[in-house]
């Protein structure tokens, strides 16, 4: 019998979600970590109960925390993150100078090929790999030192480095997105870097067809067309079908085409997933309605998905590691708000329930399919 | 044995239950102190100071003797009632929020 688990980061705590294969009750185990922030945790596909969690607070730093069982039992592992070398500086929001500081990890993203190895976006913008199970950290500095560095500037969030995708089919090829410089692909296993934002029009930059400082919010892939990418950028979703060295504009007919969180089913590499937020400082959804678009001709057109959700009086946001897939035969799509709930869909996006309603604001959601 | 009283969060991450006590090499200092914690229990390791820079934690401060000593010389002579174990050195998450 399958069985689904859900890792959820919240501002307060780790939660862990089991359900079997039907997804319809849930068991919550929870809170990890209570009182910490979780950025991200992320299971290998190599060994599913190989999980790596990101723990920071304002307070003690960043701390990382792995387990071996799946979630029951953590141990905290090395949290050393030193930038290679001089780090330099980029821009600050004003634009002057500002030295590179690492803050805390957003993103991780575990080795499709090797439990021990793990890559992890931080802030101040950088990509990180250990090969020792998390116990020491190595920055792959070729992207900050590739030449566009002293220009990229913070988003609202920080200046964080917050999706990576290894490509299934070549091992040598990763992508990564940065709020706010841009797209960035290594075709050298992380070794060199090329910005890759042809085709990015962003209005509130100077020149708004830069090479970098775009603010892209969020890239995925499927994993059986890895040259087909598919971006929600600050304003706009965007696709690529050349690994991101051109992309062209699908919002389409959406309400809004500022949003955070985009995703592909897991089965169908045309049908892609977005929330609409309303901004620049709003970040709510638009007439107070939590809808998730679904588009399936891989974008321009698109339908509202809202049975189960709230269609009314909803001011939550969905923010960028918040939505996820699994690979049962029909493919069951979650997301998390910062209102705290969890909602799932076991077909596909057509109807939603909460798998839990009043957990801390939700910082990240990914799924584990378990045979 | 100086005695040292660590914020909640760091204890339950060190699995510490009360007050640790330490033997600090030579001099106690703010330094030599940390030094002793952290090569007791690793996990420590970039919660009180940064890792590069061994600089405190803007939110991390050190009390003793109803004093702040968080701005001192991380090489300044701890109280003497610090280094004698007659008082601990308080090491606090300061209260920030409203």
């Amino acid at each position: 019998m399958s069985e689904v688990r859900v890792l959820v980061g919240t501002r307060k705590g780790a939660f862990v979600l089991t359900s079997d294969g039907k997804r319809d009750r849930w068991d919550v185990s929870g809170p990890h970590f209570a009182g910490w922030e979780i950025y991200h945790l992320k299971g290998s596909p190599v060994d599913p109960n190989r999980l790596y969690a990101s723990q920071s607070t304002g307070w003690f730093g960043q701390l990382m925390q792995r387990s071996n069982d799946g979630g029951k039992t953590w141990g905290p592992v090395g949290n050393r993150f030193a930038y290679d070398g001089v780090p330099g500086t980029h821009q600050w929001y004003d634009g002057t100078p500002h030295p590179w500081e690492f803050k805390r990890v957003w993103h991780l993203e575990p080795s499709l090929s090797d439990a021990d190895t793990v890559y992890a976006g931080v802030e101040d913008a950088a990509l990180f790999r250990s090969t020792d199970a998390g116990q020491t950290w190595q920055e792959l500095s070729g992207l900050r030192g590739h030449g566009s560095g002293p220009h990229w500037q913070p988003g609202a969030g920080g200046m964080c480095l917050h999706t990576i995708l290894l490509d299934p089919s070549n091992a040598s090829r990763i992508f990564i997105a940065i709020s706010a410089a841009g797209a960035f692909r290594s075709n050298d296993a992380g070794a060199t870097w090329q910005p890759i934002n042809r085709g990015l029009r962003s209005q509130q930059i100077p020149d708004p067809n830069a090479e970098v400082g775009h603010c892209v919010h969020r890239i995925a892939m499927h994993r059986s067309r890895p040259s087909v990418l598919f971006m929600q950028k600050h304003w706009d979703v965007m696709r690529s079908d050349n690994g991101g060295d051109s992309w062209q504009e699908v919002s389409g007919d959406l309400p809004s085409d500022f949003g955070f969180v985009i995703d592909v089913h897991a089965h169908e590499p045309e049908t892609i997933y977005v929330v609409p937020i309303k901004s620049d400082s709003e970040h709510f959804p638009p007439e107070g309605k939590l809808r998730v678009y679904r588009s399936r001709t891989g974008g321009n057109e698109w339908e509202p998905l809202t049975k189960g959700l709230p269609q009314s009086d909803c001011y939550v946001n969905v923010l960028r590691d918040a939505m996820a897939v699994d690979s049962l035969d029909q493919c069951g799509v979650y997301f998390g708000t910062t209102g705290g709930q969890v909602y799932a869909s076991a077909n596909a996006g057509d109807s939603w329930a909460p798998i839990v309603r009043d957990l801390p604001a939700v910082l990240s959601v990914e799924v584990q399919t378990l045979q | 044995m100086i005695r040292v009283e660590l914020p909640a969060h760091l204890r339950i991450l060190a699995h510490i239950a009360g007050e640790v006590q330490l033997a600090a090499e030579g001099k106690a200092t703010q330094r030599s102190v940390l030094d002793a914690l952290e090569a007791r229990y690793p996990m420590l390791r970039g919660t009180l100071r940064d890792h590069v820079t061994q600089q405190r934690r803007p939110f991390v401060r050190f009390f003793a003797c109803a004093e702040d000593l968080s701005h001192e010389s991380p090489d300044a002579p701890l109280p003497e009632a610090v280094a004698s174990g007659a008082e601990p050195l308080l090491i606090v998450g300061a209260i920030a929020g409203g």
